[in-house]
């Protein structure tokens, strides 16, 4: 690592988070270990540990998957089976990287990776072209709108690095990403496995004219991805000091989800609708005077109105719907029992628990089509529709396009307390 | 649409506002949650995430030492006065009294690493707790590479990494049936740089042993380790004396130091920038066992 990241620079460069995805074995974790082997990232005794592990089993070359592949079945099988979390630097930028597996059988744990993703990186195999999980994931990618997608065509030195065949899967991917209003599309020629186009440009491809991955990550504009004009503030926890040096203290915490508050400023809480202005915006170290996302922060408003965490903060030209009956695309995560009209489960939005009813399934969706199956009567596991639900308490809402935090959900089942499905406010009224 | 600068956000607090988020959540959504705080770096940073998360009302959870009676002394009166400094009720989960009333026996290789966990889980059962703050890092391991921010774990304590709940944006599930617990990992998007700029931009004070001294030593599996009552040179093994520190503070039978002139947490940040071996590949005896030795313990509920 280069002295630049000792800096005092270094605390106060940005944070990019990214995952990657696509089909079984298009090289999504050979990406990954070579991204981390070609930047310095690496430390000698895992690389030790890796090339071990690699002469052990026979392996011709080191398999830099295992660098991320780190669970003793995914070993013995060869594959990722959960997203395992890996980070690394350069001067420009921290990197937070989550490797999701490409099985179908583990899609929940890719959704888990690309949710929190401000980018992600969509390999396909360049022999194969794109095949129907490339599709899966690169329509979960739009659904839960990660605002950034690279497809990368990988494997290109197995097909003479040509840019035939790089043409057509770019073609025909942009296409595909056309119907799902993907919003910032890159593509990039690669091979993970001998580093063509990751850190640097490749000398095979001469006439691939773009950055490479690394400068692209680097440079890619994230800043104006937060919503910055709706004040959404869910309210987490209240904070009320049992002292008698603190004493008639009330403070409001959380994390902005939107917007920009600054004392002074007029509020609205909901549900109640009651109005207030904000009389401080507190931290541990000290009063702020503006908050945005991802502050962490505590609010205190100028009348004593009751408040508890589920209740949101919001303006009062500009708030959230408050709303019973939810539309939302929902991806189900759940094998043993499928989402059926009629089904009740628990849900958790924002800081508000609630129950909810499936009222309507509409449709199911076929991802490789984009067909909408309106004679569908379940969703099974990885499958994605839309549905009505009808909540037990008003949810304070926005569609989902608008706000990746007042806008999703989970479902939890209710016997078992697992996470059973993801779901993406289309229409809250 | 640019930004004025005003709306930039670092690295380093995107991740604390991260971390505060999280124990807020946990706080607003279990009973009886407990921080397991060992006077290590990460339990250190934890433990001032946790003053920021509830200031200016006290950190509202009691923390708990698993203590395997195999400690540095400087890191337990550490332990003692950071508790009575922020008030805070203090959990011992002893190791030595659980061999004494035979919960757990003492290995032959007098390594406690493996009995510590019978040991957390019956203080779990105990004082009942359903949350437990962990400091774990995801870049420390690869097993816990793999693990979520609130990891599920059920009556027997158990981890099952192949069927780990899916975790969706900012949402944790933190639900469970009596008797189950969530472990939860505040510092899991953190890496072992970030909690020492951290500790610098924060000012925190850690047990001395965290900066280069010297230091009696023997060398051993081509790791240093201090001589003192559980740790005795064996045949041909030649103590001598070493300029060292500590990179990451465990039983004190089974963690190494490594040679270090970084005497100032600046000069830390440098080394550890630098270093091209991880903590602990660095200082671990216990995890050189296979390679799949953290993955294993974790299953039977170690941290
Ligand atoms: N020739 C060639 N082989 C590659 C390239 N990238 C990956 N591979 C090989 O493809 C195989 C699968 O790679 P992985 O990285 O494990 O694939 P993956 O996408 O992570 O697979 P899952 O996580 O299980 O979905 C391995 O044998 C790699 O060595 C490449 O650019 N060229
Ligand atoms: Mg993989």
């Amino acid at each position: 690592m280069t002295a630049a990241l000792v800096s005092a620079e270094t605390r106060t460069m940005d944070l990019l988070r990214f995952a990657t995805a696509g089909s079984v074995d298009d090289g999504k974790s050979t990406l990954i270990g070579r991204l981390l082997y070609d930047t310095k990232s690496l430390f000698t005794d895992q690389l030790a540990a890796v090339e071990a592990v690699s002469a052990a089993r026979g392996d011709e070359y080191t398999n830099l998957a295992l660098l991320t592949d780190g669970l003793r079945a995914e070993r013995e099988q060869g594959i990722t089976i959960d997203v395992a979390y890996r980070y690394f630097a350069t001067p420009r930028r921290k990197f937070i990287i989550a490797d999701t597996p490409g099985h179908i059988q583990y899609t929940r744990n890719m959704v888990t990776g690309a949710s929190t993703a401000d980018l992600a990186l969509i390999l396909v195999d360049a022999r194969k072209g794109l095949v129907e999980q490339s599709r899966r994931h690169a329509f979960l990618c739009s659904l839960l709108r990660v605002p950034h997608l690279v497809l990368c065509v990988n494997k290109m030195d197995l097909v003479d690095w040509s840019s035939e065949v790089f043409e057509r899967i770019a073609d025909e991917f942009t296409a595909f990403a056309a119907k799902l209003e993907a919003p910032d599309l890159s593509v990039i020629p690669i091979s993970a496995l001998h580093g063509d186009n990751i850190v640097s440009r490749s000398e095979h491809m001469p006439w691939y004219e773009g950055p490479s991955l690394l400068h692209h990550l680097e440079h890619v504009h994230i800043a104006s991805d937060r919503n910055l004009v709706d004040v959404r503030f869910p309210v987490q926890y209240v904070i009320r000091p049992q002292s008698t040096t603190v004493t008639d203290y009330r403070g409001y915490a959380g994390q902005v989800a939107s917007g920009v508050m600054k004392p002074g400023d007029e509020v609205m809480v909901l549900p109640s609708g009651f109005t207030s202005r904000i009389a401080a915006i507190e931290t541990a170290d000290g009063p702020v005077e503006q908050a945005f996302p991802p502050m962490s922060v505590t609010v205190r408003l100028t009348d004593e109105i009751d408040i508890s965490r589920g209740d949101m903060i919001c303006r009062p030209n500009n708030a959230p719907a408050v709303a019973q009956d939810i539309e939302a695309m929902v991806c189900w995560m759940d094998e043993t029992r499928p989402l059926r009209a009629g089904n009740k489960y628990a849900i958790k939005h924002t800081t508000r628990a609630a129950r909810a009813i499936v009222r309507t399934l509409h449709y199911r969706l076929d991802v490789n089509s984009l067909h909408r199956d309106e004679a569908a009567t379940e969703l099974g596991l990885n499958e994605i529709g839309r549905v009505r639900l009808r909540t037990t308490v008003p949810l304070l809402a926005d569609e989902y396009r608008r706000n990746r935090t007042t806008g999703g959900f989970i479902i939890i089942d209710e016997t078992t307390n697992r996470t059973v499905g993801a779901g993406m406010i289309v229409e809250a009224g | 649409m640019t930004q004025p600068a005003a709306y930039r956000v670092s690295h380093l607090d995107a991740l604390e506002a991260e971390s505060i988020f999280i124990f807020r959540e946990v706080v607003a959504e279990f009973e009886r949650p407990v921080l397991l705080f060992s006077g290590g770096k990460d339990s250190i940073v934890m433990l001032r995430l946790a003053e920021k998360s509830f200031a200016p009302a006290r950190i509202p959870f009691p923390v708990m030492h698993v203590d395997t009676g195999h400690n540095f002394p400087e890191v337990m009166a550490y332990r003692d006065r950071r508790v009575a400094e922020l008030g805070l009720q203090l959990v011992v989960a002893s190791v030595p009294e659980a061999l004494e009333s035979g919960l757990v026996t003492e290995p032959a290789d007098g390594v406690r690493n493996r009995i510590q966990t019978p040991v957390l889980l019956d203080a779990v059962e105990k004082y009942r707790f359903d949350a437990l703050f962990g400091g774990a890092r995801r870049d420390e391991e690869k097993a816990r590479a793999k693990e979520r921010v609130f990891s599920f774990r059920d009556e027997f304590g158990q981890w099952d990494p192949k069927n780990q709940r899916p975790e969706l944006w900012a949402l944790y599930n933190g639900r469970h049936h009596p008797g189950e617990s969530i472990r939860v990992f505040p510092l899991s998007n953190w890496t072992e740089l970030d909690v020492w700029h951290y500790i610098a931009r924060e000012r925190l004070t850690l047990p001395s042993i965290y900066y280069a001294h010297e230091r009696e030593v023997v060398e051993r599996d081509g790791m240093l380790y201090a001589v003192n009552e559980f740790i005795r040179p064996r045949a041909g093994e030649t103590p001598f004396v070493a300029r060292v520190r500590y990179r990451t503070v465990g039983d004190a039978s089974c963690t190494a130091a490594v040679r270090s002139e970084a005497d100032t947490v600046e000069k830390v940040i440098e080394e550890v920038a630098a270093t091209r071996i991880t903590e602990r590949g660095a200082t671990r005896g216990d995890d050189r066992f296979s390679e799949a030795a953290m993955e294993d313990r974790k299953r039977e509920g170690y941290f």
